[in-house]
């Protein structure tokens, strides 16, 4: 067994940690589904499913058995290879944007010195999947969906990294491991940069199309957008690459504005795992709550609301960082 | 009217008699001919030469004849009883209304079948243009000057006349239907949008427009109604409205049914309304047989009309809501619904279709113990209006969304024929059940809610009040409901009266007549309109003497209402058509009947 090095016993085990994270988010996503329909259900004075199993919990497994043995059709007059290639992006984008985000001091997929830039740059491309579901599908519905979402995009992911560069300029730095531990010797960073959370949450909201950024999608207007055309497995990408997005931005929020695996005050450092996880909870909660509760503002409400408000805010926010930075380096 | 400013209204005049003697020393008196009826206006004959003259006249009179009510035909060619009326093979009429008068007039044309012409009203009002569709498309009347005569209500390639009266009214008197690929292909092509033929452009100057088929299957289309846009980016450029695919001929039906046993199908014309959609008909043949109903007969009848009120307008303020993107008070309002149906089942067996009301009375008494039901909804109701207004109406999100959106004001409202809570958000105060008192409503008090914006959120805002309104109505009816029989003493009331059928062989026989045929109706014509969930809706009846209506013509709210969406929604985006079909609140059954 020589050729068993520490290294390479290393790597796998670094390896096998994280298929289970990136496994483990999957399966979120996929559960999430399940929690959404429940907590809809409670605040929405209904029961939601709760047929099959205990509470209803095996409804996952039973939607799963039903999207894998739908036909899984592709309409004649789209664009095939693309029409494959969108539901393929919305669910790897923001599964790959997950690696950066470390769970607990010792387990995380990677990291990145370039972390958040990461992020950035998947959260940019995670749009191509709205964009190319849109235009292959050749349905004019979809397309108008498509044509939402790029403008809204553009609109958002301007402060989107600009609501974050606050964080940087305070830290000094893109790795997500120093931001954590900075907000363990400092304060956490929803205070001292809560507009920077304010934008940033607002914008994490539309990176995921989630409502009141469900434009693309629209149900009342558009009947389901960009998606309308898909069936099977692939509109199952679709779905779970959305409860992805919210698992992401969800553990992304935690770990940028809430002291990532750390217990307030520095309580109970035994259990980071638990923190985390209690934190993202929290914040998935959140999205879902979002849903229940408000109407979905018109398009061009919504453009306005990006440029004329939330930009001139980031902006605002980061000169001001930038100042308090410079002049405590003085 | 000329102003957009509120009128004020003066109490209703049935049988207004000024309009005849203006038109008699306008055109003389040998150019019109007055039929007496039963419908509670003056109704006027004139020749086809005259009519567009003295349709104009009416229109421009000092206290005019702003709304074009209704306009529809007859096949004439079977009717025994029309003594003293012009010789006609068809007649088609004009139901004129006056807000300054607070009068109708009705204007008849005789047309023989050899020359079915008629001039189009269409410049008149513009909302002649779907009636005058729908005339063509059931009787076969052309009308010389109409921008777009086609099918309205049945499929561009059907073949006759449905509403004549030689024209087969059971699927039995057809071959078989079958579906051939070459038919479904015809119909299919049949079905394709051409721009041209509405007079559109397929592109710009600089750009090709998309032309977006919404519906007739769109989640926020409230039923199978579909609306072609032609869109320039997201802005709805112009829009053509396709009705017809809920049509289910109830007119026809009519004609085929006893008048007793038609009052099942009126409970589906807005099939929310619950028995709302009996009133207006009872009330009519009620008018033809001369009965005069108990207090008792009101007071219940008010009160259920009311329930349905409530639940109609629950069920809009859910889907409104919906429909600009908030998904939970839908499920609230339901809940609220259920509360209300406890109620309405306990009373009178069914839930969304009682078909409860009877010629002369309704089924049965109420049940022991009806107060405490009804009392307990009546505590239970305005809490949660006043949680919808907090928690959704006031929203930002939501203001923004409909404030200002679709907005329209009172002229614009009365001559697309807006009735109902649309025409009130422009701040016309013209509620039927103050302006026309009918079935005892001048025996309660409320108030009716007005707004002044005339936009999608303002008519929302008065449903919500007209919930409150409705709620005291209620309240008044459970204190003060009054003891006695709950039917008319009548021979014509149905079921007919059973008391002494087992002492006279006379009276068994008739029994036995009217329960297996039907009571017999005078002949007359006779009319009601009253204030239903959506707007007037109004059933003008005529009987030829027998146990079936001769016509029944049903002027249903909806129709109007869809026909103004592209004078209000063209230069708006997409998102703003949706909350504005929400705010219109239609039923496609109350537009296709």
């Amino acid at each position: 067994m020589s050729w068993l090095t520490p290294e390479l016993i290393e790597i796998v085990i670094a390896v096998l940690k994280s298929v289970v994270i990136l496994l483990a988010v999957v399966v979120c996503g996929a559960l999430l589904s399940f929690v959404e329909r429940r907590l809809l259900g409670l605040w929405q004075d209904r029961y939601g499913p709760n047929r099959v199993g205990p509470y209803g919990m095996f409804q996952i497994a039973a939607d799963m058995l039903k999207m894998f043995f739908k036909e899984d059709w592709t309409p004649p007059f789209a664009d095939k290879v693309i029409f494959t290639l969108a539901p393929i992006i919305a669910m790897g984008a923001l599964l790959t944007a997950f690696v950066i985000i470390p769970v607990t001091p010792t387990w995380g997929v990677a990291d990145l010195n370039i972390g958040l830039l990461f992020f950035f740059a998947m959260a940019g491309l995670s749009v191509y999947a709205v964009l190319f579901a849109g235009w292959s599908s050749n349905n004019k519905f979809a397309l108008l969906g498509s044509l939402r979402a790029s403008a809204q995009t553009i609109s958002y992911e301007v402060f989107l990294a600009l609501a974050l560069m606050g964080i940087v300029a305070q830290v000094g730095s893109f790795n997500m491991r120093a931001i954590v531990d900075y907000q363990a010797q400092h304060l956490w960073f929803i205070i001292p940069q809560f507009f920077g959370f304010c934008t940033f949450f607002i914008a994490g909201v539309a990176v995921t199309h989630r409502h009141p950024f469900d434009q693309p999608e629209a149900e009342q207007e558009l009947a389901d957008g960009y998606h309308i055309e898909y069936a099977g497995m692939k509109w199952g990408m679709f779905f779970v690459g959305e409860y992805i997005g919210i698992v992401t931005i969800s553990a992304l929020l935690v770990t940028l504005f809430f002291g990532g695996w750390h217990g307030p005050f520095g309580i109970l450092p035994q259990i980071p795992f638990v923190w985390f996880a209690l934190k993202t909870c929290f914040f998935i909660m959140l999205f879902i709550l979002l849903r229940a509760s408000i109407p979905r503002p018109r398009y061009d409400q919504v453009m306005a609301f990006s440029w004329k408000f939330c930009l001139p805010l980031t902006l605002i926010n980061l000169l001001v960082t930038g100042a308090l930075v410079l002049a405590a380096a003085q | 009217m000329t102003a957009d400013t509120a009128l004020s209204i003066p109490p209703y005049k049935a049988d207004d008699q000024d309009v005849v003697v203006e038109l008699n020393s306008r055109f003389g008196a040998e150019s019109i001919t007055l039929q007496a009826t039963r419908t509670g206006m003056p109704v006027i004959w004139v020749a086809r030469e005259k009519l567009i003259e003295v349709l104009t006249y009416l229109r421009n009179l000092p206290r005019p004849y702003v709304m074009l009510y209704d306009l529809h035909g007859v096949d004439e060619r079977l009717r025994t009883q029309r003594r003293g009326l012009p010789d006609a093979d068809f007649s088609v009429f004009y139901h004129l209304l006056s807000i300054e008068r607070n009068s109708d007039v009705m204007i008849k044309v005789a047309l023989s079948e050899d020359d079915l012409n008629l001039p189009s009203a269409t410049r008149i009002w513009p909302n002649a243009n779907w009636y005058e569709r729908e005339v063509w498309d059931m009787y076969g009347i052309t009308f010389a000057g109409h921008p777009h005569l086609s099918r309205i209500m049945m499929p561009p390639t059907w073949e006759g006349h449905p509403l004549r009266k030689d024209y087969p009214a059971r699927a039995t008197e057809f071959d078989p239907f079958s579906l051939t690929l070459a038919k479904q292909q015809l119909e299919e092509e049949a079905a394709r949008f051409k721009p041209e033929d509405w007079g559109m452009k397929r592109g710009g100057e600089h750009e090709d427009y998309m032309f977006l088929n919404l519906g007739p299957n769109h989640p926020s289309a409230h039923g199978a109604f579909r609306i072609i846009l032609q869109l320039d980016g997201e802005e709805i450029v112009d829009c053509v409205p396709e009705v017809g695919y809920h049509h289910r001929g109830a007119e026809k039906m009519a004609e085929r049914q006893s008048w007793h046993s038609f009052i099942p199908y009126t409970d589906r014309i807005d099939y929310l309304g619950g028995v709302m959609n009996n009133l207006p008909y009872v009330l009519a043949v009620e008018k033809l047989a001369g009965i005069k109903v108990p207090d008792r007969v009101d007071f219940i009848r008010v009160m259920m009309a009311e329930f349905f009120r409530i639940n109609s307008h629950l069920l809009f303020l859910g889907t409104y809501i919906q429909d600009v993107g908030a998904m939970t008070p839908v499920f609230f309002t339901f809940t609220d619904r259920q509360r209300a149906y406890r109620v309405i089942e306990a009373i009178t067996g069914f839930r969304m279709h009682p078909a409860w009301y009877r010629i002369g009375g309704v089924a049965h008494d109420l049940p022991r113990g009806w107060d405490k039901l009804v009392q307990e909804f009546v505590d239970w109701l305005p809490k949660r209006l006043d949680e919808y207004e907090k928690a959704a109406l006031q929203n930002s999100i939501l203001r923004g969304r409909t404030i200002g959106v679709a907005a329209y004001n009172t002229r614009q409202a009365l001559e697309w024929g807006v009735t109902g809570s649309g025409l009130r958000a422009t701040g016309l105060d013209f509620d039927l059940r103050k302006a026309r008192p009918y079935s005892g409503y001048e025996n309660f008090e409320f108030e009716i809610p007005l707004a002044a914006n005339g936009d999608a959120y303002d008519r929302c805002l008065i449903r919500v009040e007209e919930m409150r309104q409705s709620l005291r109505i209620i309240e008044q009816c459970l204190k003060n409901m009054p003891a006695g029989a709950y039917k008319a003493d009548h021979p014509l009331t149905t079921p007919p009266p059973k008391e002494r059928t087992l002492q006279h062989i006379e009276t068994l026989i008739t029994h036995f007549l009217q329960v297996s045929w039907g009571p017999v109706m005078p002949a007359n014509e006779a009319f009601q309109m009253i204030e239903a969930t959506k707007g007037i809706n109004s059933y003008y009846l005529t009987s030829d003497g027998s146990t079936m209506s001769y016509r029944t013509r049903i002027r249903t709210p909806s129709f109007p209402h869809l026909q103004q969406i592209p004078a209000v929604i063209n230069g708006s985006m997409v998102a703003d058509l949706i909350a504005y079909l929400g705010s219109i609140d239609f039923v496609m059954a109350d537009v296709d009947r």
